[in-house]
């Protein structure tokens, strides 16, 4: 996330005579900071606290150091959710933000009727809560009276169910992409709005076509957008949580207690109890959704530097 | 990472331009405008559907009773029990949605308001003012956000617990709180918005900070301002897996985990299913917020610009 860094760290040096260096600011930054640490920073460390301690039938809150992370990596049903937020990720993600892109040129071109249309209804379902998201598709999937059983009785046919358990990733994915694709879209238009004006100018002077316009400006210009909107897609397929613990009560067979690294944390806890186990799971998470979303920027700037 | 400092500035310059003719205000000057093009407005078109049908989908399925629901094809309506199903939504178990829409009014207010109030304190301080210890809150919050959320949730609920503050409000507004997001909006905002000048002005004549920040810099940090808001009160507003952590008491429920316990309540043995009142109480749900997006769209759209643009 180093990539949001630094607008005004770098001010700081021109030193125009201005920010005299006094405590005055810590008056208007302090109260964010205190209730930052009470919020941020504590849960954080309370966490890693928790992760080192075991509660055990005799001898009550014990020391166990890293017990609880080798139990975690050795965990099956870790790895089974977590197998499957990667599965979610290398397939959603990539789809999503394909979709967003092209939607993005779509509407940037100026060749479509309607434009500005088009950018605000695909962006409205962000406003619409994962709740209601959730159960809004939950029930078109349903065979009961959901579209898929309309569908099966106009036409005497029988759709795959959506809610069986070999569905239901892809289920889920489709109501993240119904979430967030307008989202996207947002991102990369903006990325495409502030792209200069000379250099279409240029282009039509050397006599380039749209399609060029397309892969030799458009596209690279939307190179730092689409690492930001990746980096934030990473983080939200590896905490998904929402989507598949609303449906759980639709599809109650199809989801497990771990289904998800996430949800598999939230019944660690809220179901089983096991408070340090489960602070384990997140704090590893946390690490691996660090560490990839690390690799993505870094792979993302260190393309664009060369230029 | 200079071309991030020009963006807000850029979004300044286009807020400005977009108060008269907005939007449309660059493609004039663009040489050789291409033509619409049908093709590529239909193929656009299939995206438009596929955001658009749930939402009507939801929409004509909110004008019927429970048993319509199942007797009717979902895209076209049978009779018309809308305000009967709205009077039912409100009415349920003792007017308890009107609680829970109070309850979240009460989180969105409280716990957005107050975030984007500390944002814009905290973005203005990081913009103007250089303080000991700056850098290191810079590496302390940079660090923090790349902490996925949920990482929180459970070492949150155990302090929370400790001190008997969940299943109580503050448990779901303090969290509510922090927006890093906001913070960075704020900052990135505050750097262009406020001059150098104008300032130093007002110190020479003799005002304190916090009056120069009232008079002088709140004004101009408005349009940043809304943009925050906006976003904030998104976030309060739909948010589920906190107060699902931190509340038991359904009377203390928001919207979200009200709708979610009622469509609950049909899996549940002996439990009613009603169906209808929970896609009714959907669409009162996201109505206002729809209407926020569609209302303050030129807030959004450029802050969107400030604040995510580039890398």
């Amino acid at each position: 996330m180093a990539t949001l860094t630094t607008p005004a760290a770098a001010p700081t040096r021109r030193g125009r005579g201005r920010l005299r260096r006094s405590w005055v600011g810590w008056g208007f930054v302090g109260p964010f900071m205190l209730v930052f640490t009470v919020v941020f920073l504590a849960p954080i460390a309370y966490s890693i606290y928790l992760s080192l301690f075991r509660n055990r039938l005799i001898g009550g809150n014990a020391f166990v150091g890293v017990d609880n992370y080798t139990q975690a990596l050795t965990d099956p049903q870790f790895w089974s959710a977590f197998g499957r937020v990667s599965l979610f990720l290398a397939v959603q993600v990539p789809v999503m933000l394909a979709l967003a892109m092209l939607v993005a040129l779509a509407v940037d071109s100026a060749r479509l009727y309607g434009s500005s249309f088009f950018r605000i209804a695909i962006f409205l379902p962000y406003a619409v809560p994962a709740v209601v998201a959730t159960l809004m598709w939950g029930f078109m999937y349903g065979a009961r009276f959901g579209l898929v059983g309309n569908i099966n009785d106009a036409l005497g046919i029988s759709l795959p169910d959506p809610l069986s358990s070999h569905l239901i990733l892809a289920s889920i994915g489709n109501i993240v992409t119904w979430e967030f694709l307008g989202y996207n879209m947002l991102i990369f238009y903006a990325a495409l709005r502030v792209i200069p004006l000379e250099l279409y100018e240029a282009a039509a002077m050397d006599g380039a076509g749209q399609i060029r316009i397309v892969t030799a400006i458009k596209v690279p210009a939307l190179r730092g957008a689409l690492v930001i909107a990746t980096i934030f897609s990473i983080i939200g397929s590896f905490q998904l949580f929402n989507e598949p613990n609303i449906l759980q009560s639709l599809a109650p067979n199809a989801i497990s207690t771990y289904f998800t690294p996430n949800m598999y944390a939230y019944n660690l806890s809220f179901a089983g109890q096991q408070y340090n186990y489960s602070a384990t799971v997140a704090i590893i998470m946390g690490i691996l959704t660090m560490v990839i979303a690390y690799l993505v920027q870094l792979r993302g700037t260190r393309q664009e530097t060369p230029r | 990472m200079t071309t991030l400092r020009n963006d807000p500035d850029r979004a300044v310059v286009d807020e400005r331009r977009r108060s008269a003719p907005r939007l449309r205000s660059r493609r004039p000057q663009k040489p050789a405008k291409p033509r619409r093009s049908t093709l590529l407005t239909v193929l656009t078109g299939i995206i438009l559907a596929y955001s658009v049908i749930p939402l009507a989908w939801l929409l004509i399925n909110s004008t019927k009773s429970q048993q319509d629901l199942f007797s009717s094809f979902g895209l076209w309506f049978k009779g018309f029990g809308l305000w009967d199903n709205i009077t039912q939504t409100l009415s349920y178990n003792d007017h308890i949605f009107v609680r829970w829409l109070l309850n979240t009014l009460l989180y969105v207010v409280l716990g957005a308001g107050g975030a984007t109030f500390l944002a814009v304190l905290g973005g203005y301080a990081l913009a103007k003012f250089t303080f000991p210890g700056k850098r290191a809150v810079f590496a302390v919050i940079l660090g923090a956000v790349a902490v996925p959320g949920t990482a929180l949730a459970v070492p949150t609920f155990l302090m929370f617990s400790q001190v008997g503050m969940t299943n109580t409000p503050w448990a779901v507004i303090i969290p509510s709180l922090i927006s890093p997001f906001g913070l960075y909006l704020m900052w990135t905002f505050a750097t262009e918005a406020v001059p150098e000048e104008l300032l130093e002005a007002a110190r020479i004549d003799g005002a304190g900070e916090l009056r120069t920040f009232f008079q002088v810099s709140l004004p101009l940090l408005a349009p940043g301002m809304v943009t925050v808001l906006l976003f904030t009160m998104v976030a309060t507003w739909n948010n589920y897996f906190l107060p699902l952590i931190m509340l038991k008491d359904p009377q203390w429920y928001p919207l979200t985990l009200g709708l979610n316990a009622w469509n609950a309540q049909a899996s549940t043995a002996g439990g009613q299913a009603i169906y209808n009142l929970v896609i009714t109480g959907s669409v009162l749900t996201i109505l206002p917020l729809i209407a926020a997006f569609l209302l303050l769209q030129r807030f959004w759209q450029s802050g969107l610009t400030a604040g995510s643009v580039k890398a």
